[in-house]
C-alpha cells in the first residue's frame, strides 16, 4: 500500500564533521568547494550545514573520498 | 573521565613473572602474546614490559577512547624509546597533532601533489624492472624495501637526492629497522648486535647524506627548478653565515620523515602480492580491473588516483591481516577511566591493529583473505572505523594512508601490467618476523616473476612438463 505522497523538498540533509578525526586533507574542499573550506593548516570548515539537493552528488562525493572519514550526512525533515 | 563508581584495577594475563614481565614473549611472539591478553581479559587487560605495565585495549569503544584521546592524556613522544637511537636526539618521533596537520599541508602530502607522486612511482618501479630477464626470481623484502627507499626518497625529498642514492642507502637503512628490539624498553643503548649494527648503520647514512651535501656545496643548483629539500636545507645559515644543519641532523629528518612511510609500504606490498598469489580468482580480478583502466594506453600518473576497487580491497585485505604496525602505544599523563577499569599515570596504554583487525564478531571469517568484504555494502573498513585500524585511527590517524594506497595502486598498475608473478616457496613459509618493533618479512620470501607473452624457460617447461606427466 502506498504511504503518504513524499514532499522531497522537505527532506533536508545536513552535514556534520567528527574534528578528532579530521586532518585537513582538503579531499572535500576538491569535491565540493561551496560546501567545504580550508584554510591553510586547518581543519575544515563547514561553510554550508544544510546544502541543498542540488548539491547532494558532490557532498556525497565528499564524504564517500574524505581520507579519515570524518564527515557525515544526515537527513531530516 | 573520573567518576564516583569504584573503579576496578583491570585484570592480568597469564604469565610474565620473569624481572622483565612478558618482555621476552613480546620479543618472540608478540601476536600470541596480544591475543592471549584480549582472551583472558577481554576488552581491557595489562602485560608488564620491562619496569611498566601495559593497558592493552581492544574493541570498539575502548580503541575509540584510545584513540580519540588527546596528546595531554594519551601521549604519544615517550611511548617509543627504540626510536631515538634511529632519529638521533632532538628528532622527535612523532610531532603533536597541529603541527602534523602544518607537515601535511607544507610537505609533499597534500592531495595536489598526488598526480606527480604517481608518475615519479611509476618511473622507480619501471627503473627497477628495467634490469629484469624476461623470468627470474626476486626476494619480495630486498626488493621492495629498496624500491620504496627510492619512491619515498624521490617524493619527499626530491628527486635530485633519490638520484644520488644506491642500492647501500637501503640496506643501511634496512640496519636501522632491524634495530628496533623491545629490549630498548629496559635499555635502548644495550650492548646487544642488532642495536650496534643500528648505529653503524646511522653512522654510514650519515656518511653518504655528508658526501652528497659536499659534491652539492662544490656545485650549486644552477635554477630554482633543480632544487630538492636537501638544497633548501643547505641554503638556511646561522647568523654567522655558517650552515644551520649539519649533515647529522640534517639525515635525522631525512630518516624520521621517510620512516613511517617506508617499511610498513615495503611490507603491505609484500603482502599483498603474496596474498593475490594465494587467490588466483581475486588475481583474476584485480588483472582485469587493470586491464580495463589501461586498455586505452592511459597513464598510471591519471589512473592511480582514479578508483580500482578490487585493487584496493586486495590492498586493505592484506593490511588487515598482515598490519605493519602489531602495537601502538601510548604513556597515560593522568588516571583515567576506560570502561570501569582504572588506569594510573604513568602506565603504558596500547592496541593493537593485528588483535582489533580480527575481532569475529566485526570481521565475519575473520582468519580469511576476502576482499569482497570491502564492496558495498558490506564496506567492513568503513562500518569498523575504531577495528579496522591498519592505519590506526582519529587523532593520530597516519597521515600518509592516501599517500601508501596511491603508492601501492602505481606499482601493481605496472608490475602487474607486465608481468606474472607465482610463489617460488611453499605458501605457509611467507611470514613476518616479530623480533622487533618494526615488523619485516621473514627471509627467504622468493617469488618467480615472467614477462606476460614471453616463452617460458627450459627448466620452468620442464617443471611444467613433469607436473603434467604425474
Amino acid at each position: 500500500m502506498p504511504g503518504p505522497p513524499v514532499d522531497t523538498d522537505a527532506i533536508l540533509m545536513r552535514v556534520a564533521v567528527d574534528l578528532d578525526l579530521c586532518q585537513g586533507h582538503g579531499v572535500c574542499e576538491s569535491e565540493a568547494p561551496t560546501v567545504f573550506e580550508l584554510a591553510k593548516n586547518a581543519k575544515v570548515t563547514i561553510l554550508e550545514e544544510r546544502p541543498d539537493d542540488g548539491q547532494r552528488a558532490e557532498v556525497e562525493a565528499a564524504v564517500r573520498y574524505c581520507p579519515t572519514s570524518a564527515l557525515r550526512i544526515t537527513e531530516e525533515e | 573521565m573520573t567518576t564516583a563508581v569504584e573503579q576496578r584495577e583491570p585484570p592480568r594475563v597469564s604469565g610474565g613473572e620473569e624481572t622483565n614481565g612478558h618482555l621476552d614473549e613480546l620479543r618472540i611472539d608478540p601476536i600470541a602474546l596480544l591475543n592471549r591478553v584480549r582472551a583472558e581479559c577481554g576488552d581491557v587487560g595489562v602485560f608488564r614490559l620491562a619496569q611498566r605495565d601495559v593497558v592493552l585495549l581492544s574493541g570498539a569503544d575502548a580503541n575509540e577512547f584510545f584513540f580519540r584521546a588527546p596528546e595531554e592524556i594519551l601521549d604519544q613522544a615517550e611511548a617509543y624509546p627504540f626510536m631515538t637511537p634511529i632519529f638521533g636526539e632532538g628528532v622527535v618521533f612523532d610531532a603533536p597533532p597541529e603541527r602534523r596537520r602544518e607537515m601535511l599541508h607544507n610537505q609533499a602530502l597534500r592531495d595536489k601533489f598526488m598526480r606527480g607522486h604517481a608518475a615519479t612511482i611509476a618511473d622507480e618501479v619501471a627503473h627497477m624492472v628495467a634490469g629484469w630477464a624476461d623470468h627470474g626470481e626476486i626476494d619480495l623484502l630486498d626488493w621492495f624495501a629498496e624500491l620504496t627507499i627510492y619512491t619515498s626518497s624521490a617524493c619527499l625529498v626530491g628527486k635530485r637526492f633519490r638520484n644520488e642514492l644506491d642500492k647501500r642507502f637501503a640496506q643501511l637503512y634496512h640496519d636501522l629497522e632491524q634495530g628496533t628490539d623491545a629490549i630498548a624498553y629496559v635499555d635502548p643503548y644495550a650492548p646487544i648486535e642488532s642495536f650496534r649494527r643500528r648505529d653503524a648503520a646511522r653512522v654510514g647514512l650519515v656518511q653518504l647524506v655528508e658526501s652528497i651535501m659536499e659534491r652539492r656545496a662544490a656545485a650549486p643548483p644552477s635554477g630554482d627548478d633543480e632544487r630538492d629539500l636537501l638544497d633548501v636545507l643547505m641554503s638556511i645559515a646561522n647568523e654567522d653565515g655558517s650552515p644551520r644543519f649539519v649533515a647529522d641532523e640534517v639525515t635525522g629528518m631525512f630518516i624520521s620523515m621517510m620512516f613511517a612511510g617506508h617499511h610498513t609500504t615495503s611490507g603491505t606490498a609484500a603482502w599483498t602480492l603474496i596474498e593475490l598469489l594465494r587467490h588466483p580468482e581475486d588475481l583474476d580480478a584485480v588483472q582485469r580491473e587493470l586491464g580495463e583502466l589501461y586498455a586505452g594506453g592511459a597513464e598510471v600518473s591519471y589512473q592511480a588516483l582514479r578508483a580500482m576497487p578490487r585493487l584496493e580491497s586486495a590492498v586493505k585485505e592484506a593490511l588487515r591481516l598482515h598490519p605493519p604496525l602489531i602495537l601502538l602505544l601510548r604513556v597515560a599523563k593522568e588516571d583515567l577511566e576506560v570502561d570501569g577499569f582504572a588506569i594510573k599515570a604513568g602506565q603504558m596504554v596500547g592496541a593493537s591493529p593485528s588483535v582489533s583487525n580480527r575481532i569475529p564478531e566485526d570481521f565475519p571469517d575473520a582468519d580469511s583473505f576476502q576482499p569482497a568484504r570491502y564492496l558495498e555494502p558490506r564496506q567492513e573498513d568503513r562500518s569498523n572505523p575504531w577495528t579496522w585500524i591498519p592505519f590506526g585511527a582519529g587523532r593520530h590517524r597516519c597521515v600518509g594512508a592516501a599517500f601508501a594506497m596511491m603508492q601501492l595502486k602505481a606499482i601493481f598498475s605496472v608490475l602487474l601490467s607486465d608481468w606474472e608473478f607465482e610463489l617460488a616457496q611453499p605458501s605457509d613459509t611467507y611470514r613476518n618476523d616479530h623480533s622487533k618493533m618494526v615488523v619485516q618479512l621473514q627471509q627467504p620470501c622468493v617469488v618467480r616473476y615472467r614477462r606476460r607473452g614471453a616463452v617460458p624457460s627450459p627448466s620452468e617447461a620442464a617443471a611444467g612438463d613433469a607436473r603434467s606427466a604425474r
